[in-house]
């Protein structure tokens, strides 16, 4: 059982969780917003910028 | 796995993956006609980036000098090695260990192609259309492999990571968005907008990076 949910684990989440967080955080806030007024589109691409560079920079240091 | 275990167990083996990959699409492919298109395009859009995402930053590192790049030579070697000495236990008239071994391999890449393209193909309403493309890649492949006869140590392996990354990155964006409840700007004509900016980004941190790799030699 444990290794069942290592492997969705490893083959859903891979090496960095929190490239999986960000991105989870950054749908709650498209979501919120497209019920308002205020454009959305550009969160998701910004979030996936700012995740990406974040999960980088902790290998590149 | 063949030439060192021998081809019985290891075709045994993959055609059993190839036979319950078969069964998990049947069963998914149907299912998954039968969810509401924004439920599906949020959570294909979702996975599609997360799986973009490790594709992505792996190929950034390894462009970028921060992990080393797969020698396939020494993968091939290494692996080969280990299942020579990998000791031989029968069951079921099989070598168990090439058995599981092919049947592990196969499923597990199959299960991410399978997924692939029955989500695109869902999202855009033809799941028979994706599997023609998919068909059509696995021709293209046995017949550049046919007429290039050179081994895989010769395929450009990280900027085939890196494309694959900015494409799966890419639609988990656009799809993602929309499934959000996001009305793109231009509609479908703002997808190549997100292709452009998913380049730009990456490109953009693999110099950034390589920068930072000769500051931490020098």
């Amino acid at each position: 059982m444990k290794r069942f949910g290592k492997f969705w684990w490893d083959f859903i989440v891979g090496d960095d969780w929190r490239v999986a967080v960000g991105i989870l955080l950054a749908f709650g806030l498209t979501a919120l917003l497209a019920t308002t007024s205020v454009p959305a589109w550009w969160v998701l691409p910004l979030a996936v910028a700012a995740v990406l560079w974040l999960s980088l920079r902790r290998v590149a240091r | 796995m063949g030439l060192t275990r021998g081809w019985r167990s290891t075709l045994v083996g993959a055609g059993a993956a190839t036979l319950a990959l078969a069964a998990i699409v049947a069963a998914l492919g149907p299912a998954l006609t039968v969810i509401p298109i924004e439920v599906l395009r949020l959570v294909v859009g979702g996975l599609l980036l997360v799986f973009g995402l490790q594709w992505l930053r792996k190929a950034i590192l390894r462009a970028s000098g921060w992990r080393a790049v797969r020698d396939e030579d020494a993968v091939f070697a290494r692996e080969r090695a280990e299942a020579a000495n990998a000791p031989r236990v029968e069951r079921a008239g099989l070598d168990w260990y090439a058995f599981t071994i092919s049947f592990k391999g196969v499923l597990l890449e199959g299960l991410e192609v399978a997924f692939i393209v029955l989500t695109f193909g869902s999202t855009q309403g033809s799941i028979p259309l994706a599997a023609v493309g998919a068909g059509a890649a696995v021709v293209l492949v046995v017949l550049a492999g046919i007429v290039v006869r050179e081994p895989l140590s010769r395929v450009p392996e990280n900027t085939l990571a890196f494309a694959v990354g900015v494409m799966l990155t890419t639609f988990g964006i656009f799809w993602g968005a929309e499934g959000a409840g996001v009305d793109w700007p231009g509609g479908d004509a703002s997808l190549p907008g997100v292709l452009g900016f998913v380049v730009l980004i990456s490109l953009g941190f693999v110099t950034a990076l390589r920068r930072r790799r000769k500051l931490a030699i020098a």
